[in-house]
């Protein structure tokens, strides 16, 4: 506990030096990599901890931008109030997944399909919702001269660069202390075998549903961030299937139910898809670039099938 | 008066009656065994016990009250603690992690929990091996674990689902100590064993199921000398 502590501010620490050698360009990219740890460590705990697995999490992401945007140009709501209400909707919509795969035993793959359900029903609700834009999208003015970031939530590369990595932190930090708690050792004892921890006196249902909740509601405030950086959103991009499966790849790559896992990952995956991106466009092949990120990714889940993290850590170990 | 009263317990099957009215009494402070050939139902009987399963009739008096249908984490916090037959400790923590699992079931603090959890895996013998990853325990060690983190959720019952199944001799002997050992600290046992040797040295109780039916009941002499007993273990012809 107390050396994760030492990590989880050693690795912020370092990182908030970050805006005084980069430029902004590799600020937003960092940037993006931030909001892609912070959704796999949110998705990790559902998936990494209690062991289920979520592959519509995308729902999350776009209830919680819809909600900051909308209330924010449509009702003239400023972010600090939406980012909780987005937190708090996407908390109640993880709850009611849970509740409902619980109560009529959906469990493991069907569990998987019914989030997929549940994000798949939304994105078409809002394609065909003229009031957020349909498939046309919904877009954030452009931002007045004079703004403070710190007032409206918006603003350059810089201003997401610190927004993201403070929600990382955050979530490095929850992860950690529920990793060494009560809720983190029953949801893993869930994982690893539910009748087990019934027996153990685990209370299944309210543990699922918590860990539901909270990381719907984490997902749904980082959401609202993400939106905010974007400045459009549409329902495809923001709760397509695409979006619930890249939250997915950082995490796996980088140590499914560890605390630093989704972190490692997304700084290991993040490179690798940009990389690949300028390879693809110096060599003028379209597709290259997916076939690269595929192929590295497809190399680490073969080759190192615990995570970057944990393989790394047994290394370090084994040197001691 | 009973630690444990199950009364005419049935469960069916698709039609199948796994358990047919079944009833016997566990006294506080025993230790009563559970046996009978394969398929007898001892194990869908334990479920029932144990509120993994819901009895199709009957009822379970636990510390003179009803639990018949209770869910198991509700059961485990009344004071039952089980084990299961196929051992499946979580592989990535350590066996004091393990038991800390339900330790949990009483504390809410690490720190408590830690402490409860590190007296049932002495208990086992198990506190040597705390710092271990569980995935490198050798087979009794890991029945031993599944023993410890019952005993770390403070049950007045034990029910223990053949935890000799597997082993050789001498390790079956190391956990017959253990055992008794936990019985004489107060946790009444009830457990269901194929190891007849390991029965005959614990057990001053046995109930024998044959076909989901109860088909004696006594002490390990009078059970032993039963003509049902032997037949349904040795045959019609090994009783003539």
């Amino acid at each position: 506990m107390r050396r994760g502590a030492i990590a989880v501010a050693a690795f912020s620490g370092l990182l908030a030096l970050g805006p005084l050698v980069l430029d902004g360009y590799l600020l937003s990219l960092l940037a993006l990599a931030f909001a892609f740890a912070f959704f796999g460590a949110a998705w990790n705990l559902m998936m990494g901890f209690a062991g289920m697995l979520s592959i519509g999490h995308g729902l999350y992401i776009g209830i919680g931008g819809y909600t900051v945007a909308v209330l924010l140009v449509t009702f003239g709501v400023s972010p600090w109030a939406g980012l909780p209400l987005a937190g708090l909707l996407c908390a109640g919509l993880g709850a009611a997944i849970a509740w409902t795969g619980f109560r009529f035993a959906v469990r493991g793959v069907y569990f998987a399909l019914l989030t997929l359900a549940a994000a798949e029903l939304a994105r078409i609700l809002f394609e065909h919702w003229p009031f957020v834009g349909g498939t046309g999208g919904f877009f954030l003015p452009a931002l007045p001269p004079g703004n403070v970031p710190l007032l409206t939530l918006r603003g350059g590369p810089e201003f997401f660069y610190f927004a993201f990595l403070l929600l990382l932190t955050a979530a490095l930090v929850l992860t950690l202390a529920i990793r060494h708690s009560r809720m983190g050792y029953r949801l893993m004892a869930i994982r690893e075998d539910e009748d087990a921890a019934r027996a153990s006196g685990v209370p299944v249902l309210r543990m699922r549903i918590a860990a539901a909740a909270l990381s719907g509601g984490m997902t749904g405030i980082g959401g609202g961030l993400f939106a905010l950086m974007n400045g459009s959103l549409f329902p495809n991009t923001m709760m397509g299937v695409a979006i619930s499966i890249e939250i997915m790849i950082a995490p796996i790559v980088g140590g499914l139910g560890t605390v630093f896992g989704p972190a490692i990952g997304a700084l290991f995956v993040m490179p690798v898809h940009e990389l690949s991106e300028h390879l693809a466009q110096e060599a003028g092949v379209f597709g290259l670039n997916t076939l690269i990120y595929g192929l590295l990714v497809l190399l680490v889940v073969l080759f190192l099938p615990a995570g970057i993290g944990p393989s790394v850590a047994r290394l370090l170990r084994g040197r001691r | 008066m009973s630690l444990l009263a199950v009364e005419a317990l049935s469960r069916n099957f698709a039609g199948l009656r796994a358990v047919s009215e079944v009833s016997f009494c566990v006294e506080e402070g025993s230790i009563t065994a559970l046996i009978g050939p394969n398929g007898a139902g001892k194990t869908t009987c334990f479920n029932l016990i144990a509120g993994a399963l819901k009895p199709s009739s009957g009822r379970v008096i636990f510390a003179g009250e009803d639990v018949t249908g209770l869910p198991p984490e509700a059961l485990c916090l009344r004071g039952i603690g089980r084990t299961f037959q196929i051992v499946r400790p979580m592989p990535e923590l350590t066996v004091l992690e393990n038991a800390m699992v339900g330790a949990f079931a009483r504390e809410s603090r690490l720190a408590a929990a830690e402490a409860v959890a590190r007296e049932a895996l002495s208990r086992v013998g198990l506190l040597p091996k705390a710092g271990m990853p569980a995935a490198q325990l050798t087979l009794p060690d890991r029945k031993m674990l599944e023993v410890a983190r019952a005993l770390a959720t403070r049950p007045r019952l034990l029910l223990l689902d053949e935890v000799m199944a597997g082993l050789r001799a001498g390790e079956a002997g190391a956990i017959v100590e253990s055992l008794r050992a936990v019985n004489a600290a107060g946790v009444t046992i009830l457990m269901i064993e194929h190891v007849m040797r390991v029965v005959m040295a614990l057990a001053r109780h046995i109930v024998v199921l044959h076909h989901g039916e109860k088909i004696a009941d006594g002490t390990p002499e009078e059970v032993t000398r039963d003509p049902a007993v032997i037949r349904s273990y040795l045959g019609e012809r090994g009783a003539a």
